[in-house]
């Protein structure tokens, strides 16, 4: 049955090329666009570290003084001072945590011929690399003894070993950084989560090209490496940024059950109570996020990227309510044939799923299509001068959503047609002839 | 007009007029709102700095070696001077901030001593006397700095940091001293700073904080260290911008010791500004396509319904023929059919429309659509809505009387 079907659609449509191609061509265009949308939509609000789901919170106090705030609406800025950084670190209990900032180093290659050059650079404490499980091509992270000793090493990207040493085992070579020698512990395998998390309140950069380079923290603020951001609350000497009243760390912790994250929030008010004691804070407010509320919070998914897919949905319901004119136009201009078959015995249902059929045909044609046009969309995409640009590709999962939209999206749009036609009544339509 | 008898006969066509009206609505809906998001981004890119952009070159450079900030600052005035006598370049100087530029530096600004004022987050330039003049803003108020004003960068971390004047911007002049001339007033930002001029315009190097803070400004007279800034040139003819690039990186190279010197780090302000708008730009191009498609889309929805009509209603328009109308009152009634449906279709969109709007508001900050925006995207559709139709009524008005007689 099903082959006649489709022997008879595939008639129709031939007899009617230019309205097949309309309604192809527009469901293809809404599909392509809302797939190019949504793919993008799909790879920014990615969690960017799948091995720690649920299990990364990033602490937050508020070191303001009291003048301006209001009870229950003014939110603890995003980083943290020195002090109350170092502060929590030593107060907590968690799994994992490490507290970080960003950095520029002016990097010396040792090698002949090259010229000194900027590297985005990340200083840190030896948890970076448990706490976010990077992966490592050679050797491996520095340990609490050596953040301690404030010993000279790095863990270097995977992106500058190629660069530097051509990709090969380069541990225990050093590079020159700030007029010291750092001594490589760990390179790492391509890692590049997205949305950088941790950037986001630091340089601000979510998206596109990763740190180069991972320095302790300690070490290379002796060596006068300074945080790519400083925001400052009170006065005072802000040239030495380990008691400046600024905030320019970030602190991310792993907590694994929701008892430890309990006990973690319950050490948070309280050491927030304790410094307000001493003096050394004002302002009551704390907050545990997790990385799901952080990157909501910090807008990890551009508003341009969220107007955008809603401007394709709504293009794509416009697509469908043109095909679903089209289909009708069609289908009504069949009613002698229609009439000719249920006069030749088929029943409703018959005619129903024939034209069903029909409809499921110009979805999938609509879908190939339109898969075709989400691609050119996704290349234009990464053609744009926006940070994720590279980011931008199609993954099987939406590949296959793709199909799954387009033959519901033209079967939705048949339903009324095929029903319309299925109510025909056959006298009339034969007499008309 | 039969109006009518044109809504009596779409009585028997309810489902396909009602589609066609829904896909107006939602067209007009969406064209409106977006015409409207490119309008503010278009009007966001073209906004002034109050900086005379096509003159100005950026070049930056990086320290290696670690050197005393004595030999800093003098190696950052043989720079200058170097600077300076590359013919075709009138000014220069050297800034903590660029326009559009990465980094930005704030200092909270209140109008009293007393830690608890209210202040207001200003950013601040930081660059030698020599700044007003190399971007080429205009002093409204007071005066410009003068080379006895100027303090060394080190200076601000003492214990007693010598008092400079500032020169804010008139938006800024304008929220600190309503009504009043900013000029000999002060603020407090490092300490008492005596505000002696008024410059029209200068804005934040990139956006931060409320869209009205934008406009506030301040320079500082201040002698900073290279590491810390920004060589800006002012070039004479704008032709000569390159060359001028080309040649300043050649006289920081020649000059002192290893230094990051590097094409990569310089630029002219022209193309910081390209740049820095790039989003907008590729924003608006995208609603723009979208919304060339949309009409498309709903232009073929038209075309291919009317036509079918057209082909349902050919005995109807015979027998009309036949009784004494002429072509171009078949012509006319097609015209009038689709006019009102497009207008119903278009009452409903700007409901829509509106509807839209206020959820972009709400959850976008972007503003109220304008009253101005619902007559032009009525316009649009109704003109898309008769063009689409002519040429299916086109053909009816061919429909020859003698179909009349034949069987129905």
């Amino acid at each position: 049955m099903l082959k006649y079907y489709l022997q008879l659609a595939l008639l129709s449509l031939r007899q009617h090329r230019v309205l097949t191609a309309l309604m192809v061509l527009t469901l293809a265009v809404g599909i392509g666009a809302s797939m190019t949308t949504l793919t993008v939509m799909r790879v920014l609000s990615g969690d960017p570290v799948p091995s720690r789901q649920g299990q990364l919170f990033h602490p937050e106090v508020d070191p303001w003084p009291m003048d301006r705030y209001v009870a229950g609406q003014t939110q603890p800025p995003p980083n943290l001072s020195y002090a109350d950084a170092m502060g929590l670190m030593h107060a907590s209990r968690a799994t994992q945590q490490v507290t970080l900032t960003t950095s520029r180093a002016k990097l010396l290659p040792h090698a002949n011929g090259e010229h000194p050059f900027f590297a985005d650079t990340v200083m840190t404490t030896h948890g970076f690399f448990g706490t976010f499980d990077t992966p490592f091509e050679y050797g491996g992270g520095w340990s609490q003894a050596q953040d301690d000793s404030r010993e000279r090493v790095m863990v270097i990207a995977d992106a500058l070993n190629r660069k530097l040493f051509g990709g090969t085992n380069s541990v225990g070579k050093s590079l020159r950084v700030a007029g010291h020698d750092y001594r490589i512990v760990g390179v790492l395998a391509p890692w590049d989560p997205q949305p950088r998390f941790y950037d986001l309140t630091l340089r601000g950069r979510g998206y596109g090209a990763g740190d180069m380079l991972y320095m302790p923290l300690e070490a290379a603020l002796d060596d006068g490496l300074h945080s790519s951001t400083m925001n400052c609350y009170d006065s005072g000497d802000f040239s030495k940024p380990r008691v400046a009243p600024c905030m320019w760390l970030t602190l991310w912790v792993r907590l694994t059950s929701s008892a430890q994250q309990r006990d973690y929030r319950a050490m948070l008010h309280s050491y927030v109570k304790q410094q307000i004691a001493m003096g050394r804070l004002h302002r009551p407010d704390a907050r545990l996020m997790s990385m799901r509320q952080w990157l909501d919070d910090r807008q990890a998914v551009p508003d341009d990227v969220r107007v955008q897919t809603g401007m394709a949905l709504g293009f794509l319901l416009i697509c469908i309510v043109n095909t679903i004119g089209l289909l009708l136009a069609k289908c009504l201009r069949r009613s002698r044939e229609i009439g000719t078959r249920r006069a030749l015995g088929a029943s409703r249902a018959a005619i129903f799923a024939q034209f069903m059929v029909e409809s499921a045909i110009v979805g999938l044609s609509g879908g190939v299509l339109g898969l075709v046009l989400a691609e050119i969309g996704l290349w234009g995409v990464r053609h744009q001068p926006v940070s994720y640009a590279s980011l931008a590709h199609l993954d099987p999962l939406m590949f296959a959503f793709t199909f799954v939209v387009a033959v519901s999206a033209a079967l939705l749009a048949g339903l009324l047609p095929a029903w319309r036609a299925c109510v025909v009544a056959p006298a009339p339509q034969l007499k008309a002839g | 007009m039969h109006i009518r008898h044109i809504l009596a006969a779409l009585r028997h066509h309810r489902i396909a007029a009602l589609l066609i009206t829904l896909e107006i609505a939602f067209s007009c809906a969406v064209i409106c709102n977006a015409l409207f998001v490119i309008s503010t981004r278009l009007e966001r890119m073209h906004r002034p700095t109050g900086a005379d952009e096509t003159h100005l070159v950026e070049v930056r450079v990086g320290h290696v070696a670690r050197r005393s900030a004595e030999a800093t600052l003098a190696q950052t005035h043989t720079d200058l001077a170097a600077l300076r006598r590359i013919s075709g370049v009138s000014h220069v100087t050297l800034v903590n901030q660029t326009l559009f530029g990465s980094s930005i530096s704030f200092s909270s600004v209140s109008l009293s001593s007393d830690s608890n004022a209210p202040s207001t987050a200003v950013t601040q330039y930081m660059a030698d006397v020599n700044l007003i003049d190399t971007l080429g803003l205009k002093v409204v108020a007071g005066r410009g700095f003068r080379p006895d004003d100027q303090v060394t960068d080190a200076s601000l971390n003492d214990k007693n940091p010598p008092q400079m004047p500032v020169i804010i911007s008139q938006a800024l002049a304008k929220h600190l001293f309503p009504g009043q001339s900013a000029v000999g007033k002060t603020l407090y930002a490092f300490g008492p700073n005596r505000i002696v001029g008024v410059v029209k315009r200068l804005v934040q190097p990139r956006d931060f904080g409320a869209p009205g803070e934008y406009e506030y400004a301040m320079v500082f007279p201040v002698d900073t260290p290279y590491p810390q800034g920004t060589y800006l040139l002012r070039v004479r003819d704008p032709a000569q911008r390159q060359q001028v690039i080309k040649q300043a990186l050649s006289v920081l190279k020649k000059d002192g010791p290893l230094r990051l010197v590097s094409p990569k780090y310089a630029r002219t302000t022209e193309a910081a500004r390209a740049k820095y708008y790039s989003a907008d730009r590729a924003m608006a191009w995208l609603l723009a396509g979208v919304c060339v498609l949309l009409l498309g889309v709903t232009a073929l929805g038209i075309v291919g319904l009317t036509s079918f009509w057209v082909t349902q209603r050919r005995h109807q328009i015979g027998i009309r023929r036949a009784i004494g109308a002429t072509r171009r009152d078949i012509l006319t009634y097609f015209q009038t059919e689709n006019f009102l449906i497009a207008s119903a279709g278009i009452v409903l969109g700007m409901a829509l429309a509106y509807g839209i709007n206020l959820l972009l508001m709400q959850r976008y900050e972007l503003p109220r659509l304008p009253f101005y925006y619902f007559p032009v995207g009525a316009l649009v559709l109704w003109v898309l809505g008769q063009l689409s139709v002519l040429g299916a009524a086109l053909r009816a008005t061919h429909v020859p009387p003698v179909v009349a007689t034949r069987a129905a």
